[in-house]
């Protein structure tokens, strides 16, 4: 008993003359990062939702006026709204689909016995470290149908692709795959190595085809990693807007997040585009839930 | 294994090599078709076909820096005595590389665009970064009430589209008078990246052994002289990974930085689009932006090349 009083007494002591106390180094590096993402993220949010349910224009002193649902039924009841999730709906599955087959695929084949993988590596991931809005107005240079290397390479002539409504959004789904692959292919790459080898091997000696190799081990083991690259892809691919934004202005690519950006920044309809924040919110958490409940199930199997 | 390769597996390897090296080719074309239109003269930028040999110019740099105006009456030197030092520095390289009897020379947007950007970036990628550091030792080696949850927290958000953000954020900045300055855009930055950086850190300061920290106690360290000389310089790989992604982020943010500066504190990212334009763009010029502002990570990328790809890697399997 006098021992234990002894050490918890001496323990203290001792912390007091060797400078903080480990309870208050551990408070003093975690709580203001806790209030810091309180204060930027929980704060707004709870803000906005406030805003949602009046007619407020920031653009205006006039005070909000409290407007109940209506915000979120005429958002709902807009069918212009829905032909922007509609695009929105598009672009994700075009521009991941063609990141998954691409990313992965050159992980594939990066995953063999190749000379100067590493170099090649890091040169495949510089198109990922570039500015979206720069890389948007590069590519505008080289979509051009009169002058754009593209056109001329493939030889397609005058070949219109941003400012032909059928095109333009396929033209912004190429360039983030050009953009994005590379991360999918890194994330790839990371489970195609974890993939213990001897696996193949087993299969190598009951003379298993590629195919069922490939279906069987292969796919199977690097499941889980490549569903977590889809899940950010597709939760960026969702938020898209600098892309969009500059390459184009056709009504064909306008995704949510542009409808947004206007709703809010040129037609300064405050509390309706709040409400139309929350609804893309709950959105894209409902997504990232069925996502990973997806990625769980991968992950058991 | 290499033994017993068959020739049809090696004939296989020889076809992946081959597409491995075309994508790349693919992949690296637009990089490369950029740079070359950065460095030609005007009238070769748009030529069909395409210009691939010619004289490299640093003319488009000159204009991405400078305008001229054809109204204005020249600056003096005494109007440019107050403006920083790196406008005058443009001012003056300009005007001795462009001088042309028409029209006088001032500095473009660019390079004050510029300076912001750098500013802000780096700022914000230090905050970030020591601040996840510190959480991120917090978490993994105390304990904490609620670890689980608090660190399910930090993560989510970043799940929020910055547009769900940007509105309630512009009219706080707006009535906190934080619109259009260094500190609006370095606080978001720091609060986008933070959860990134908690989480990414405390993978690589969960792989340092505990006991290099209590052999120090032991040895008469505090806590803090314990964390600061015995696990940071463990941690510096870590570090180093977390800040290029940080830093990348930040140098490259377009949304908010179009929606909370307009003058004063604007980045680089919404102008060089603002210069495209209504009428003939001078794509040279939008190329050597372009360049110019890939410069800085590539080079910080260069620099930390080992420590990013085990960072990647690292922080994709922990996730």
């Amino acid at each position: 008993m006098a021992t234990v009083v002894m050490t918890s007494l001496d323990a203290k002591s001792r912390a007091a003359s060797r400078g903080m106390s480990d309870i208050s180094i551990r408070n003093l590096f975690i709580i203001p990062t806790i209030l810091f993402l309180i204060v930027f993220n929980i704060f707004p949010l709870i803000y906005s939702l406030g805003y949602s349910f009046t007619d407020f224009r920031a653009s205006s002193n006039a005070p909000a006026k409290f407007v109940g649902l209506r915000n979120y039924r005429e958002l709902l009841n807009d069918i212009f709204i829905w032909s922007n999730f509609a695009i929105t709906a598009k672009y994700v599955i075009v521009s991941v689909t063609g990141q998954v087959i691409v990313g992965f695929g050159t992980a594939m084949l990066l995953n063999r016995d190749i000379p100067l993988k590493g170099l090649l590596t890091t040169l495949l991931l510089l198109p990922m470290m570039l500015s979206m809005a720069v890389v948007g107005l590069f590519w505008k240079l080289l979509y051009d149908p009169s002058f754009g290397i593209i056109n001329y390479t493939l030889g397609l002539g005058s070949f219109e692709w941003l400012s032909n409504p059928d095109m333009a959004l396929y033209a912004v789904a190429i360039t983030d795959i050009w953009m994005w692959s590379p991360f999918v292919m890194l994330l790839s790459l990371a489970g195609l190595s974890a993939v213990p080898k001897h696996l193949y091997e087993a299969a190598a000696i009951d003379r298993a085809g590629p195919f069922y190799t490939f279906f069987r081990i292969t796919l199977p083991l690097v499941a889980p990693i490549l569903m977590i690259a889809i899940i950010f892809r597709t939760m960026e691919a969702f938020k898209t807007f600098d892309l969009a934004y500059i390459l184009t202005s056709q009504p064909t690519t306008e995704v949510i997040s542009i409808r947004l950006y206007k709703m809010a920044f040129q037609e300064w309809q405050t509390g309706r585009s709040c409400a139309l924040a929350y609804i893309v919110l709950i959105m894209v958490l409902a997504i990232t839930n069925i996502y990973v409940k997806y990625l769980n199930k991968v992950k058991e199997r | 294994m290499a033994a017993v390769q068959t020739r049809s597996e090696r004939a296989l390897n020889r076809v992946a090599i081959a597409a491995v090296l075309v994508i790349t080719l693919i992949f690296l074309a637009p990089i490369y078709w950029i740079t070359s239109t950065a460095f030609k003269p005007r009238n070769l930028a748009t030529t069909i076909p395409p210009t691939v040999l010619f004289e490299p110019e640093i003319s488009p740099f000159v204009k991405l820096f400078t305008k001229r105006s054809q109204l204005r009456v020249a600056p003096t030197p005494e109007e440019y005595a107050d403006a920083p030092w790196w406008e005058r520095m443009v001012f003056d390289g300009g005007e001795k590389i462009v001088r042309s009897g028409r029209g006088e020379i001032q500095p473009s947007g660019y390079p004050n665009r510029f300076m912001n950007s750098l500013i802000i970036a780096i700022t914000s990628t230090v905050l970030a970064v020591s601040m996840g550091t510190f959480t991120a030792y917090g978490f993994s080696r105390f304990k904490v009430k609620g670890e689980a949850d608090l660190l399910f927290f930090i993560l989510s958000t970043r799940m929020l589209p910055p547009v769900v953000v940007a509105i309630p954020m512009f009219l706080m900045y707006r009535a906190v008078g934080l619109n259009d300055t260094h500190w609006g855009l370095i606080i978001l930055y720091t609060a986008f990246n933070l959860s990134f950086s908690v989480w990414l850190m405390k993978g690589f300061i969960d792989e340092i052994p505990k006991e290099y920290e209590e052999a120090a106690l032991v040895d008469g360290y505090t806590r803090m002289e314990a964390f600061f000389k015995i696990v940071i310089p463990e941690a510096a790989t870590g570090i180093a990974a977390t800040a290029v992604f940080c830093f990348i982020t930040a140098w490259n943010e377009y949304a908010f930085a179009l929606i909370m500066t307009n003058r004063r504190a604007q980045t680089a990212p919404p102008f060089i689009p603002s210069q495209v334009g209504s009428g003939l763009p001078d794509w040279t010029v939008i190329a050597a932006g372009t360049v110019l502002f890939l410069l800085p990570v590539a080079i910080f990328t260069f620099l930390l090349r080992n420590h990013l790809l085990r960072g990647m890697s690292f922080g994709a399997i922990r996730k």
